[in-house]
């Protein structure tokens, strides 16, 4: 199919792009990668009258540590993500769930900002900032505002921000000597959206979990925390008997939504052996 | 609305410009306007691979790509690169292993395998079947496209060249 | 020799005299452009004043169509024309699509648009012909069509319920054909039977997904008044005649031209309403009309195949000799039978199939081929044969667990024997010679069968379940006329081809036979070069062209390489045998006493270069004065071929497959796949192995990933290639394939196909693995497409 007609800006830097979505409104759509944007225009799913190029706007670019946090610009690339040094030091989980987003080319465009704005609750990078307690830096027309992953993505398809705002970056606080992650996919073919997925992350001390981040995916209309479960493990050290508990626990908390090939039980079933494959990995 | 842009970019090695409507995407304003054929078009969703071209030097979905994004980007299809030498030995492998029947998926697959060879020079097997988990061929069953690429990433570690196909 | 043979190494007797590429994987040099961007795939092609064409199509699955409002669509930029059913119908006739040799069979006319009805969920109902496909489908969007939803049939267990709706009431019912077949004494048999064994097979509808989708360019020269139609498309004679009958145009005024074609497996051999309404549009405006139909398009118009519910059982006494079969085929098709070759044949395959390699004397089968308001079915690479053999697998191993006899060794027991033939299978089907006993010895060879069986023991111990699952199978190929001409349709099978030595020296072949991928160019050239005695870089293959090659059948039912190779060979010793006589009037010599060796004249006696082709055609061609006053000179030679031996020649062979389930999430690896093929004569084992890989992982595909799921009101839930999943290549297994030849006497090249064979075993293999991966939770499954959610439920983990 052909998407319909569209005007074309490219912004030049950050004001001029939020100045321009401001003049343009419900009418315009924000590209960066475009990798889900074109494909819903080609399918004529959505007829924006103007698309604004923000690939050029520096403010939204680049890896760089700052203090004890990480911070990913809004349009860093899946690859570059995949490839990064500094994510691979300070955010390994990221580094070991880029390579299940779709296919290589797609991740040589695909945006870190992109995939959060977008809010897909099958995506991995929602579900990894859950995990990662990121926090998400949004500029609109009023100024800066910072707000925690767990309260930004709100609905199918939904998050925070407004139709004026820009994400801009996200900032991660840098991995710590006890903390331990598993990102576990099950998906029918690879870089498939995922049937069910888990971004994990435990940080513990002297043997027992401190901090326990579980993040699904694909379960829900949005990325899901199994915040029971992880309350229950915070405190206790990882055994068997804990990670029999815990999935059962996780089971029962999350409500799930079928798809097309995944009823809401076998979600519910699916989810609980990725609970148990996450744990026994970061088991000590 | 719909106002075309102009844009210049660089195409398989040549300056070239053009007034284009911003919703066409890089494969159609390549395959229409410019006569290159190579770049095919199987799903127009990002799916199936077959758009697959070369922008500023790493491969992107030219259906999920506009033409106006191209402006000041060098843009190489299969034409080009093949001009320039760069895809022989994996030609030269696909032909001996037939690692093509229909060809509709060949160039795309060229050029994720090309990508391949420069970034991971070191795969295995499995690790050619991820990488090209996004080219959809119908004909082959995967089997000897790997083979293909398997052939001359073995070639590149020994530092050999694919030895060419020649009639008997 | 004609019998099968365990001889390793051997070589089947050459056909020409110096035989240097038949036989032999010869590379194909004619593909190398492919390689470099520089096909020509119907979409490449762009003419003057080309218009583009998008098609409304029906939003539902069944609806009566009201007023159609097309004027703001018709000042929309670009736009040339908009045509409906009504107006479209004046220069179309509509086809009903039945053969007379499947007696019953009903169908209803079906029109190029859609009129006063659409049937199904993307009928097209109104075309958009515009400047470009953009400016068309702008156009679309504003086109108003008022409907009326009307009642649809989707569900094949209830079409022929007293409270479904009869889809044409003219039919008086919802079936389209049905069949009984009764052999033996069934009854008595599973009365008395030892063991018997029963399973509910099910097979998901799914669909061709051509990376290529449905094109072509139609354009009328209103001068010449010449219909052109550029086509991707694997019969360009039946496309021919049909568009002469269904428009009334002479034979004479319509060319149609194939070009390399992006993929076709059964898709691209069938006449579809969009194909004469793209001719209409070309007819009524005068000028060349594209139509490409998008990806969104293709879903719910291409055709669909294999939606079926098989009951299946099978009885066997203790020793392990299988007395019977009998199999309950519902099918569900679309809202009408398909042009030209009909929705019927699949299910009457199926029939004929199952039980196809074993020797039992008892076999019932009843079929029932019911209509539905959704998307059209017809003939798929495989062709019912995939069916037959999984349900004929699955039921072989659910008696050999009952008999705790080892899946390999009941098979042996039970295949009709490698000396029997020829052999008149129970449904009927008559086998010229099969090799089944030797294809299991191979197999078993070949994939170390005691080492994996030891493997999969141990590994079960760990907890790990894996699986291997065998499927003997056979698959028609060579039809003869039995398949469609006695049925009434204009399809060939018969082919022909015509070779010409160029004044240089080269040869020419025409064959209308045509290339889609599997390597038709290669073979041809390779035969040519034997047969005339040529390099092979001499010769240059031109197929697909209605105006310059013999009238012939195009390729289906793997008849390329049997049937038009055989054309190749008699054409190609016909025209050697005339160059030899024109050597001989040169060089005032016995023909006999020369030969044609690698483009010269060469003394048979003593090996001595006489002349060179090029200075032969130079005579011959530009000298006749220096020649006999009697002798002519025949450069072009054509022959044709059909075979006429049998209804079909079958060939056969057997699959294995390795899995690993894990039983925690329903998720199946494929970790091996391997075949033994006798396809005849070998051609080019390269190019045979990967016809079976391609047909395997096509195969796969229907095993544990597609399906076209509809929702209750008769739409398509996942018509796009997001939500439709096709294999990709990290999921298929490394396939491994080894060949066993034993040729046809049917013909002199001695080739059978290969084409489909791969696609009729994957699944049944696939599937049984499965199940013996299962086997310790006496659990099975059956109901393909195998999803992870339906092993779960097997194993009860998940409701």
């Amino acid at each position: 199919m052909k998407a319909a007609a569209f005007d074309y800006v490219k912004a030049k830097n950050l004001v001029e792009a939020l100045a321009l979505l401001s003049e343009h409104g419900e009418d315009a759509r924000l590209i960066a990668g475009g990798q889900t944007l074109l494909a819903t225009l080609n399918l004529r799913l959505s007829e924006p009258s103007i698309l604004i190029d923000i690939t050029a706007v520096s403010e939204l670019k680049g890896i760089s540590v700052r203090g004890n946090m990480l911070r990913i610009g809004a349009l860093v690339t899946h690859t570059e993500i995949e490839s990064s040094d500094l994510i691979a030091q300070h955010a390994p989980l990221l580094k070991e769930a880029a390579p299940h987003i779709a296919h290589r080319a797609i991740r040589n465009l695909g945006t870190w900002g992109g995939s959060l704005a977008y809010g897909d609750p099958a995506a991995e990078w929602p579900a990894c900032s859950l995990a990662l307690d990121a926090i998400m830096i949004i500029q609109g027309p009023n100024g800066v505002r910072k707000v925690n992953a767990k309260d930004f993505f709100i609905d199918l398809y939904t998050t925070t921000l407004q139709a004026d705002e820009i994400l801009v970056a996200s900032e991660i606080p840098l991995a710590s000597s006890n903390q331990e992650h598993s990102f576990q996919e099950l998906a029918r073919r690879h870089g498939d959206y995922a049937a069910v997925g888990l971004a994990a992350l435990i940080r513990t001390d002297k043997g027992k979990v401190q901090t326990c981040r579980l993040a699904f995916f694909s379960v829900a209309a949005i990325p899901t925390m199994a915040s029971k479960a992880q309350a229950f493990i915070e405190g206790k050290s990882i055994d068997a008997a804990l990670i029999q508990q815990a999935v059962n626990l996780a089971r029962e908390e999350i409500e799930t939504l079928a798809d097309i090939t995944n009823s809401q039980e076998t979600k519910t079933h699916l989810l609980g052996v990725l609970l148990e494959r996450a744990l026994t990995k970061m088991m000590p | 609305m719909n106002h075309k842009k102009q844009i210049n970019m660089m195409l398989n090695g040549k300056q070239i410009s053009a007034e284009i409507e911003p919703r066409r995407h890089l494969v159609d304003f390549l395959r229409e306007d410019l006569g290159l054929k190579g770049p095919h078009l199987g799903c127009e969703q990002g799916a199936c691979g077959a758009c697959t071209v070369r922008v500023n030097g790493q491969i992107v979905r030219g259906c999920l790509y506009l033409a106006v994004q191209a402006d000041g980007a060098t843009v190489e299809t299969v034409e080009g690169l093949t001009e320039q030498g760069v895809l022989s030995d994996l030609q030269e492998a696909f032909l001996r292993h037939n690692a093509l029947q229909c060809g509709f998926c060949t160039s795309g697959m060229l050029l994720a395998a090309a990508e391949l060879i420069e970034h991971q020079p070191k795969s295995n097997r499995e690790q050619v079947r991820e990488w090209i988990s996004g080219n959809y061929c119908r004909c082959t069953g995967y089997h000897s496209i790997v083979d293909a690429i398997m052939e001359v990433l073995e070639a590149r570690a020994d530092g050999r060249q694919v030895k060419p196909v020649t009639t008997s | 020799m004609n019998k099968p043979t365990d001889l390793q190494g051997l070589v089947l007797d050459p056909i020409a005299g110096d035989q240097r590429y038949i036989g032999h994987s010869e590379p194909r040099h004619s593909a190398r452009r492919l390689l470099q961007g520089q096909g020509t795939y119907i979409d490449d092609l762009q003419f003057p004043r080309m218009g583009h064409v998008v098609y409304w199509r029906s939003p539902v699955a069944h609806m009566k169509i009201g007023q159609i409002h097309t004027d703001r669509a018709r000042k929309m930029p670009g736009v040339i024309a908009i045509v409906d059913g009504v107006q479209m119908a004046t220069i179309c006739k509509p086809w009903v699509a039945t053969l007379g040799h499947l007696a019953g069979m009903k169908s209803a006319p079906e029109y190029a648009l859609a009129v006063g009805r659409a049937c199904w969920q993307g009928e097209p109902v109104v075309a958009v012909v515009a400047e470009t496909r953009a400016k068309a489908e702008d156009a679309l969007a504003h086109v108003e069509v008022e409907w009326e939803e009307l009642p649809a049939v989707v569900s094949m267990e209830s079409a022929l319920d007293q409270s479904t709706p009869v889809i044409h009431p003219e039919l008086g019912d919802n079936l389209c054909f049905t069949r009984s077949l009764d052999v033996g004494k069934v009854d008595d048999v599973f009365k008395s039977a030892d063991v018997t064994a029963e399973a509910t097979f099910g097979f998901g509808r799914h669909t061709g997904v051509t990376l290529e989708t449905r094109c072509q360019i139609a354009d009328f020269n209103p001068g010449e008044k010449r219909l052109t139609v550029y086509h991707s498309q694997q019969a360009p004679h039946m496309m021919q005649d049909l568009y002469c009958r269904q428009f009334g145009l002479a034979e004479s005024d319509v060319h149609v031209i194939c070009k390399d074609v992006g993929g076709s497996f059964g898709i691209k051999v069938h006449a579809y309403p969009d194909d004469f309404a793209t001719v209409g549009l070309a007819l009524l405006l005068g000028r060349p009309i594209k139509f490409v139909a998008d990806r969104l398009e293709s879903f719910v118009s291409d055709i669909h195949a294999r939606e079926h519910r098989i009951k299946g059982r099978i009885a066997a006494n203790k020793e392990g000799d299988i007395l019977a079969f009998e199999i309950d085929d519902l099918t569900a098709i679309g809202p009408y039978s398909m042009f030209p070759r009909t929705s019927a044949i699949e299910g009457n395959q199926v029939v004929n199939l199952v039980g196809g390699p074993y020797k039992h004397q008892n076999y019932r089968a009843n079929l029932k081929v019911v209509f539905q308001n959704k998307t059209p079915t017809c003939q798929y690479r495989g062709v019912g044969h995939p069916i037959a053999c999984a349900v004929t697998e699955g039921l072989v191993d659910l008696v050999a667990q009952k008999l705790k006899m080892d899946p390999i060794e009941i098979r042996k027991r039970n295949v009709i024997p490698d000396n029997a033939y020829p052999y008149t299978g129970i449904s009927g089907i008559k086998l010229e010679v099969l090799s089944h006993e030797q294809c299991l010895r191979k197999i078993e060879k070949m994939m170390n069968y005691p080492a994996l069986r030891k493997e999969q023991e141990e590994l079960r111990k760990k907890g790990i379940y894996r699986g291997i699952g065998i499927a003997t199978l056979i698959e028609l190929t060579n039809p003869s006329a039995a398949f469609y001409g006695v049925g009434g349709a204009r399809i060939a099978s018969q082919d022909g081809a015509t070779v010409r030595l160029d004044p240089t020296g080269i040869i020419s072949v025409m064959i209308g036979v045509g290339e889609q991928g599997q390597g038709t160019e290669g073979i041809f050239a390779q035969i040519a070069a034997d047969a005339v005695g040529v390099p092979i870089q001499n010769v240059r293959i031109i197929t697909g062209d209605t105006d310059v090659t013999p009238y012939g059948g195009g390729t289906w039912a793997s008849r390329g390489a049997g049937v038009g190779g055989e054309a190749v060979l008699r054409s190609c010793e016909a025209l050697r045998d005339n160059i030899l006589k024109l050597a001989g009037a040169i060089l005032k010599r016995d023909a006999d006493s020369v030969v044609v060796r690698r483009g010269n004249i060469v003394d048979k006696a003593n090996g001595e270069q006489l002349l060179t082709l090029s200075e032969l055609g130079r005579i011959g061609y530009f000298r006749p004065d220096t020649l006999p006053a009697d002798f002519s000179v025949d450069l072009m030679v054509t022959r044709h071929y059909a075979q006429k031996d049998y209804p079909f020649i079958f060939t056969n062979g057997v699959q294995a497959s390795y899995v690993e389930v894990d039983v925690d999430t329903g998720y199946v690896k494929l970790l091996k796949h391997w075949a033994v093929e006798d396809c005849g004569r070998v051609l080019n084992p390269m190019l045979v192995d990967e016809q079976v890989r391609g047909a395997i992982v096509q195969g796969i595909g229907g095993a544990l990933f597609e399906e076209c799921l509809y929702d209750e009101s008769g739409l398509m839930r996942n018509g796009n290639m997001a939500d439709y999943l096709v294999p990709m290549a990290y999921e298929m297994p490394d396939i491994e394939v080894a060949h066993v030849e034993t040729p046809t006497k049917s013909s002199k090249l001695g080739a059978k196909g290969a084409g489909e064979a791969g696609t009729a075993g994957a699944p049944g293999a696939v599937v049984n693995a499965i199940n013996d991966a299962l086997a310790p939770f006496s659990t099975h499954v059956f109901d393909q497409p195998i999803t992870s959610e339906k092993i779960l439920r097997a194993l009860g983990k998940v409701k």
